[in-house]
């Protein structure tokens, strides 16, 4: 079969006995295999369990039975999703050789509506990072350019669909950790709203951040495996009793009417020039397609950054404060004292980004300092808050750059720790209050590196955003 | 500079991290250099706002279980003893084992 398969195509081509399961998933390994040893997407593979899944779907194909939605499709998992049976180290040292006892809401939902778990991609440490180059293990090189990285921190999910790994993937955006690199490797990557998808056994970074999402090869996939994982979950208090709507069938709704709202603060100072002119002509095209394009204002966008680095590292230090080697996890050697074990084991299970958002985040939750920074930011969050919920009185979607520049080169922002926050400049303040966002290609620089469009909607609203996305990609 | 050596060591004790001397440094130039980017938010007079308690559209849209009642038996099973002492680096059967905590 060719390369480039939506899971459609996947599903009725083993439904209709035109290939089996079992042959699509070896052609998937046969490809990793042969082409990751260069991209470095996958930590672990988990070939067993696929290929008893893909067994189980042959079998209902070979009965006649229809089969489930995502009858046989291939699927990565980010390795910060914890799998049963088959190691999760969130990228890190610490977690090496951790094998999950359970899994993730999210995972068997995917596999229980026919699903095959190809194995664990690549992320930057504990998903702190936006390169892929805070990986315990090793970088993840972008298949588009390889002397660049793939974004982050879910690089390897990014890569492994850009890359024709997997048919689609499971990320996770804490602060734009699906949409960078869906938009440095040009596939699409989807946020959903806050609440939408069950957190269980997703690893913590940031609990009031972090968010479960699909990277695709098209806007339909994004929209059917949100419609597999979105929904209450008993497991997950923060989880929403929201209903899900079909998300598949509102693509295909008529957009004209709808109003798009563009702000001034995401084409400002900082932004490549190559990226606004491919982001204005999309815009421009949603034009043609009938939607109103209307200015609005989103005036606190440049305090976002720095809210979300207070907040962020607060809640890491208190989530990671759990990886002392006592239950799980790396423990370090010849200590004589408890207290001497529990440092030494983080100082070496833990790399320098990691190590440097604990520090950042217990300093700005220590005596003293709360005041100034922690609840600083959550005011100001309130302020970020306030600006879409205003917008979203005038428009029903906001349209952005995913980020402001395309891929960049391996090592080159690797020492400045600021110049890497700012990659995420356009998609963090989605994280903080809680709006959905997607981001899909819109173009290529002259050097052929993908560009996303990022579009916003309102609190559990993701049908309108997915509506959006797709008419563009249709006549894109 | 906002934070010193001092802070850095006191910091680090509190996170349960030892650190190098050369990564003590790194980090002391490192988290002077973000909390001075930090510094904008003060531009902002957040006198009046509300800090942010909860991710959604409205108060608690959503989110009833945050708030249920507890389930006496709980939502599954707990872990079988030995699955959940399965991946420790030391246990004796029954039990986590680790260095002594008291000393004599």
């Amino acid at each position: 079969m060719d390369s480039q398969l939506t899971i459609d195509q996947v599903r009725n081509a083993i439904q209709e006995r035109k290939t089996t399961a079992f042959a699509l998933t070896e052609e998937h390994y046969a490809r990793i295999q042969r082409e990751d040893e260069q991209i470095g997407a996958f930590l672990t593979l988990s070939k067993e369990r696929a290929l008893e899944q893909a067994d189980r779907i042959d079998r209902m194909a070979a009965e006649g039975k229809p089969l489930p939605p995502l009858g046989g499709a291939p699927i990565a998992i980010k390795d910060v999703i914890v799998t049963r049976g088959v190691r999760t180290t969130a990228g890190s040292k610490a977690l090496d050789n951790f094998i999950p006892p359970y899994d993730c809401t999210a995972v068997a939902r995917l596999e229980a509506a026919g699903a095959v778990v190809l194995g664990k991609t690549n992320c930057d440490e504990f998903a702190m990072g936006s390169s892929n180059e805070n990986s315990g293990f090793h970088p993840v090189r972008n298949p588009r350019d390889r002397t660049r990285v793939p974004g982050g921190s879910s690089g390897g999910s990014a890569a492994a669909v850009a890359a024709n790994m997997a048919v689609a993937a499971l990320g996770s955006d804490t602060g734009g950790s699906i949409r960078q690199p869906a938009s440095f490797c040009g596939v699409v990557g989807l946020m959903p709203t806050y609440g939408r998808v069950s957190r269980y056994g997703l690893i913590a970074f940031a609990s009031s951040l972090d968010h479960i999402g699909p990277l695709t090869n098209n806007v339909r996939d994004a929209a059917l495996l949100l419609r597999t994982i979105a929904g209450r979950d008993p497991m997950d208090a923060t989880s929403a009793d929201v209903p899900v709507p079909d998300y598949v069938a509102e693509l295909d709704k008529p957009v004209r009417g709808l109003k798009l709202g563009v702000a001034k603060e995401y084409f400002g100072e900082g932004l490549d020039e190559e990226i606004r002119q491919s982001v204005e002509s999309a815009i421009d095209k949603l034009k043609n397609l009938g939607y109103e394009i209307i200015p609005v204002s989103l005036p606190h966008t440049r305090y976002a950054i720095p809210t979300y680095y207070l907040i962020a590292t607060a809640e890491a230090s208190a989530n990671l404060a759990r990886y002392d080697g006592v239950r799980y996890g790396h423990r370090t050697n010849g200590v004589k004292t408890l207290s001497e074990m529990y440092r030494r084991t983080r100082d070496e299970g833990f790399g320098a980004e990691v190590k440097r958002r604990i520090m950042l985040g217990t300093y700005a939750l220590s005596a003293g300092y709360y005041d100034a920074y922690y609840l600083k930011a959550q005011k100001v969050r309130t302020l970020l808050a306030q600006d879409f919920k205003e917008a979203f009185r005038t428009v029903d979607a906001i349209v952005t750059p995913t980020a402001p520049t395309a891929a960049f080169r391996l090592g080159e922002k690797s020492n400045d720790p600021l110049a890497m926050y700012l990659a995420d400049i356009y998609t963090v303040t989605a994280d903080l209050v809680g709006i959905p966002g997607i981001s899909v290609p819109c173009g290529e620089t002259k050097e052929k590196l993908p560009i996303g469009l990022q579009i916003l909607g309102r609190h559990f609203d993701e049908a309108t955003i997915l509506r959006v996305a797709h008419a563009y990609e249709q006549a894109a | 500079m906002k934070v010193s050596e001092k802070d850095v060591a006191y910091v680090a004790e509190l996170a349960n991290l030892e650190l190098t001397p050369q990564e003590r440094d790194g980090m002391l130039r490192d988290l002077n250099s973000i909390l001075d980017y930090v510094d904008l938010l003060n531009e902002l007079d957040t006198s009046n706002v509300r800090p942010m308690a909860q991710v959604s559209a409205g108060e608690n849209e959503g989110f009833g279980d945050a708030g249920r009642e507890d389930i006496l038996e709980g939502l599954r099973p707990s872990l079988p003893h030995d699955v959940a002492l399965s991946n420790a680096p030391d246990a004796d059967g029954t039990f986590f084992r680790v260095p002594k905590v008291i000393e004599r």
